[in-house]
């Protein structure tokens, strides 16, 4: 399949010099952050969130120097590695922990804090007269702090670490308003569909550890080439479950609509910029694996497909703005998985996408938390329609998102997406035509999910509720997306034609080659633009130029399945959530006679065998020295009659 | 019969001073605190003794880590042997020893020592006691006698020889038990305590001098090393004398650990001792014996270990197991540790049976760990109080996280030090002292699984005081005294060590692995 691909190995990497050795610094400070405000409580009331703030983008910054002195350097010495501490190293057993520091461990960081830092700016006006906001800007802090550490890990033990550190403060940022019931339980379901993930993952590591003898990046690499090939296809599915439980992918996706519970800022950074995409670094990252398993690497490209899909069709009949934005974020993110599935033709692409989506999908994220911000935290929008006229700086920066997402040239998306799609359509057999058509297709459905929201919420009839009087967003909160609608613009423009993202990853993922797609590629080019002028022709006959109903209609059978995420919730119910109420049932019983009457008769035991021992403690001198002597005359007796 | 090599005339030992210049630099310091105790006036007394003691025990350490490192040697007409083990742990000793004195010096806004008595010459209740109580009389011996106890360990620690050995026994045992005998309050606990600990002491201490005239028997000397030749060269005329001999010598170092049977002194000597004082003595006489046990079993009587490494075997096993059983049914914090340090003492055997130079490292590591986290916690144990007296009762200390968070929050976390939860240097202590078993062979890796298994019996009596601190209501009237700055300096020593030495162990454990090495 791969025969005129040549298969990247690990590059290598020497030890950190220079500003790579400061690389502890990116974690290191909005760790403090996290740390002080959490730590000095009300005290730091007034200044925690601008701290924040101010470490957040100190963080950037020292991401961009090391980026700095890593273009610098020539292209196979851009792997460096940091080790920061070693625990015990005795015997067989040590533990090391440090960074990597790579290019694509470092186009994570830039993109994590530079788009992390403004969403904390942003998140300045949003949150103001939030009487908690110190508390939020802390957990934001531990979020880029263990996101960072997720990415910068120079192994997967510590891949983990941060890997749930990201659920935790994810979790607590779902819950934020945990005043509401309905929120509290959406941050709990995101952490137990995440606890799947996590254990596919975990697994996948134990199993790495059996095979490999260590969990290091290095040691996994270069033991991938003796290992057998059904072990790696193992541990390249139970990273895929891993991948699939925190990107939200099939069959893991439920937790992503409900998480937008929390406040939309959160939404931006952790459920569309930054952490759902940690699945596809993992995959990108094992790409050894996936590259000597392609079973393992097809199962992915597979699921990316059928999320793509799936996540577009949800996106077609929410009304809840921000649930839309959220099943668009799973069916992108799922362009992104099928393009690492793909092979050395893909990885370069799947980060490619992963960047352009961080900006354009944070900026329409931050869009819509203006929306409601304007509109009294409304959020249907079936009540929204005409404010272009009232929110010309939240509209214009919308539309840049919004024309970046449908793939239209020369925004950012259409580099990145429409080199997806190519990707997709190169192989042999059926998989170029049924991958290549999902994600054909896939652009088709975006296109139209995409215009309508847009127009449902900027254009058309005005339907608002009779309270609300929508205005435009203070300043700190319009600059962020200024900023991010100017890289929904031009950062596909800079990095996709120049060739500059391929060259850069490179190193890491290995050479891309030369591609062949089963169809010409201006073929494939004027296609992909056909179904998205027919999805965007027919949003526009539906939602723009035709009046909304207020109330949604009844629709037909697919809108009401989608209405309900395809009934994804009721499958969980049936399939595991009854049969695992049964099953924990039983096991607390089990657990009640059996682990318990096991546990208690040992401790009832162990104490029974206290209380008798206890009696050799008479308190009198003459019986101590009796059981020395009789110890002594034990000891060399047992002693003469072996001898 | 005369030995070949008996010299005809009297020849002057050589004295490597620079080699045992610590040890002359302690006794020198506790010579003058006798003085002081005489002539310094007894408002200003307590002050100077704690600046001496302190200072002396401090310059030796630094003699010790400056000069005496270049200077290994056996020395003394080989029966003091400087070497990377003795100076390890006589390091030790002395660092351990500071937090202890500083310990001792608490006096809570009183006149003298809070812990101890006045006048320990009283008896307990007397008239004479309240008068000297009344007149601001104040046991400041302690100090000097400290002194002369960490000498005697540091001699026992380095000796290479039995009657040396003995005489290190015998320098540290009888100021302790002076020292236990002086607690100011449940006096007659403490005395009934002292003398308990005097009378098995001597019973133990008869069984070691009875050894060790069956194995001068055996060799013919009682230099450590003439033993070893001894039993490589044997001829098999007088072997019935090595095993006794080995077997009775060991009995009396055993009983100094505190390994089962010979512990029986351990609870109640440490539950009636001034606490500072058991801090001490867990700390550092545990750090002496073992010392001496790795020199003799390894330097001595090694040769020969397949004929009593059983018998240790089964010592370890029970210690481990009795120490851990007993912790369980306890209700006075001071026995509760008691037990705890018996059953440490197992595991450090275990360490011991190993064999091997990374087995001496690890002991070592595991003494220095054990002591720092020993003293923290027996200092905080003096400063939980009910109605002025110390409350060791553990129904007293419930709740204490609620009303002290620190206090209660330092003593959980060297709880779970004494645990061996990871990241505490209870964890990594317990990893190297039990990795080089595992490598030794099969006893050993029995001997770990009994280790592993009496670690979770004694970390559920833990865990249960830490649930009794934080999950209980609190106790009325119960309140954890604010210590002064020497002792909070003992505690803030003891946990950054405990913890220092879990987190990143890196370096410390190096410094035990180099050092274990003995001068032949």
């Amino acid at each position: 399949m791969h025969s005129l691909i040549t298969e990247g190995d690990a590059m290598t990497a020497s030890a950190a010099s220079g500003m790579s050795s400061l690389a502890w610094l990116l974690i290191a400070l909005p760790l403090l952050g996290a740390a002080t405000l959490l730590l000095g409580g009300r005290r730091t009331d007034r200044v925690g969130p601008g701290l924040a703030t101010g470490l957040s983008w100190a963080s950037f910054a020292v991401g961009f120097v090391i980026l700095l002195q890593l273009l610098g350097l020539a292209a196979e010495e851009r792997a460096q590695h940091l080790a920061l501490w070693s625990w015990v190293p005795a015997g067989s057993f040590d533990l090391d922990i440090g960074l990597l520091v790579d290019p694509l461990s470092v186009s994570f960081v830039l993109l994590i804090t530079f788009v992390g830092s403004l969403i904390h700016v942003y998140s300045l006006g949003y949150m103001e007269h939030d009487p908690d906001k110190r508390r939020f800007f802390a957990y934001l802090n531990l979020f880029v702090a263990a996101m960072l550490l997720l990415v910068l890990a120079d192994s997967y033990l510590l891949l983990f670490v941060g890997w749930e550190g990201v659920g935790l403060a994810s979790y607590l940022l779902i819950g934020f308003w945990n005043w509401n019931p309905a929120y509290a339980t959406a941050a709990n379901k995101a952490f137990f569909v995440n606890r799947v993930g996590d254990l596919g993952l975990a697994l996948g590591i134990m199993t790495m550890f059996v095979t490999f003898g260590g969990v290091d990046y290095e040691t996994v690499n270069e033991g991938v080439a003796n290992a057998n090939q059904s072990t790696l296809t193992a541990i390249g599915l139970l990273l895929l479950v891993g991948a699939a439980g925190k990107s939200a992918q099939f069959p893991l996706q439920s937790w992503l609509g409900d998480a937008m519970a929390g406040p939309t800022p959160v939404s931006a950074l952790i459920h569309a910029a930054t952490m759902v995409t940690a699945g596809v670094y993992l995959i990108v990252r094992s790409h050894v694996v996936y590259d000597a398993a392609p079973d393992a690497a097809l199962a992915v490209a597979l699921v990316g497909a059928i999320t793509l899909i799936f996540g577009a069709i949800v996106g077609c009949a929410k009304d809840d703005i921000k649930k839309a934005l959220a099943a668009s974020t799973m069916s992108q993110i799922g362009y992104m998985m099928l393009a690492a599935g793909l092979g050395p033709v893909g990885y370069a692409f799947a980060i490619f996408h992963l960047l352009t989506h961080g900006f354009f999908k944070a900026g329409m994220f931050l869009g819509a938390g203006s929306v409601m911000h304007g509109m009294n935290d409304q959020v249907n929008m079936r009540r929204f329609g005409g404010l272009s006229g009232f929110m010309k700086v939240t509209w214009a920066t919308f539309a840049l998102g919004w024309l970046a997402i449908l793939g239209v040239p020369p925004f950012s998306g259409f580099w990145s997406k429409d080199k997806v799609i190519e990707a997709a359509f190169v192989g042999e057999g059926w998989q170029p035509w049924v991958l290549g058509g999902a994600a054909l297709v896939g652009a088709g459905i975006t296109a139209f999910y995409m215009s309508r929201l847009f127009f449902m919420t900027f254009h058309g009839e005005k339907r608002w509720t009779d309270d609300v009087h929508p205005h435009e967003s203070p300043k700190v909160m319009t600059i962020p997306m200024i900023v991010l609608a100017g890289g929904s613009a031009f950062l596909g423009l800079a990095l996709g034609p120049t060739g500059a993202i391929t060259s850069w990853l490179e190193p890491v993922v290995g050479e891309h080659g030369e591609e062949h797609p089963v169809l010409a590629v201006p073929v494939i080019l004027t296609l992909t633009l056909l179904v998205v002028a027919l999805g965007l022709f027919l949003a526009w006959r539906m939602y723009w130029r035709d009046d909304v109903p207020e109330v949604a209609p009844r629709g037909s059978v697919l809108t009401r399945a989608a209405r309900v995420d395809l009934y994804q919730d009721a499958v969980n119910e049936g399939l595991f959530m009854r049969p695992g109420v049964h099953a924990t049932r039983s096991l607390v019983f089990a657990d009640a006679k059996g682990v318990d009457g096991a546990a208690g008769g040992l401790a009832a035991l162990v104490g029974g065998l206290s209380s008798r021992l206890r009696h050799l403690q008479t308190g009198y001198a003459r019986s101590y020295a009796l059981t020395m002597l009789t110890g002594v005359v034990a000891i060399l007796g047992v002693l003469w009659v072996i001898q | 019969m005369i030995p070949a090599a008996m010299p005809s005339e009297f020849q002057a030992v050589t004295v490597d001073y620079l080699a045992i210049a610590p040890m002359l630099i302690v006794v020198g310091g506790a010579l003058i605190g006798v003085i002081v105790e005489a002539f310094a006036p007894r408002e200003r007394r307590h002050t100077v003794q704690v600046w001496l003691t302190t200072t002396t025990l401090l310059v030796a350490l630094a003699v010790l880590a400056v000069w005496s490192r270049d200077h290994m040697a056996v020395t003394l007409g080989g029966s003091i042997a400087v070497d990377g083990v003795a100076l390890f742990l006589q390091g030790t000793l002395l660092a351990l020893s500071v937090l202890g004195v500083l310990v001792m010096a608490e006096r809570f806004g009183g006149v003298g020592s809070d812990a101890f008595t006045p006048m320990g010459a009283s008896t307990p209740g007397s008239t004479q006691e309240s008068v000297a109580t009344r007149a601001g009389y104040a046991t400041s011996e302690v100090f000097p006698l400290t002194l002369f106890a960490v000498v005697g360990m540091m001699i026992f620690v380095s000796a290479n020889d039995l009657i040396t050995m003995f005489v290190g026994l015998e320098v540290l045992s009888l100021p302790l038990y002076i020292m236990t005998g002086l607690a100011r309050r449940r006096r007659l606990l403490s005395q009934e305590a002292a003398l308990k600990y005097f009378l098995l002491g001597a019973f133990s201490s008869a069984f070691f001098l009875f050894g060790a005239a069956l194995l001068y028997g055996y060799s013919g000397s009682t230099d450590l090393k003439e033993l070893s030749r001894a039993i490589t060269t044997s001829t098999g005329d007088l072997d019935a004398l090595l095993l006794p001999g080995v077997v009775l010598v060991l009995v009396g170092l055993l009983f100094k650990v505190g390994a089962v049977p010979f512990h029986s002194w351990t609870p109640d000597a440490y539950q009636g001792a001034p606490t500072p004082v058991t801090g001490f003595m867990a700390a550092c006489t545990k750090l002496a014996a073992f010392g001496a046990i790795l020199r003799l079993t390894y330097v001595g009587v090694g040769a020969n270990r397949w004929d009593w490494q059983l018998g240790v075997v089964a010592v370890a096993i029970l210690t481990m197991v009795v120490g851990a059983v007993l912790s369980v049914t306890q209700t006075d914090v001071k026995r509760l540790l008691a037990y705890s340090s018996v059953a440490h003492a197992g595991f450090i055997l275990v360490g011991v049976l190993a064999f091997s130079q990374a087995a001496i490292g690890g002991v070592m590591f595991y003494l220095l760990a054990y002591g720092a986290m020993t003293i923290a916690a027996f200092a905080i144990v003096t400063m939980v109080r009910q109605d002025g007296s110390e409350a060791s009762h553990l129904s007293q200390w419930a709740g204490l996280g609620r009303r002290h968070p620190v206090v209660a929050g330092s003593f959980a976390f060297l709880l779970l030090a004494f645990a061996g939860i990871p990241l505490t240097s209870g964890f990594t202590a317990k990893f190297a002292a039990f990795a080089p078993a595992v490598e030794s062979g099969t006893t050993g890796v029995v001997m770990v699984v009994v280790g592993v298994l009496a670690s979770a019996v004694t970390a559920f009596v833990y865990v249960r005081l830490i649930v009794l601190m934080y999950f209980t209501e609190p106790v009325e009237g119960v309140v954890a005294l604010t210590p002064s700055i020497p002792s909070t300096v003992a505690i803030t020593v003891g946990l950054a060590v405990t913890l220092i030495a879990g987190v990143a162990p890196t370096w410390v454990l190096q410094l035990a692995g180099n050092a274990s090495q003995f001068l032949l």
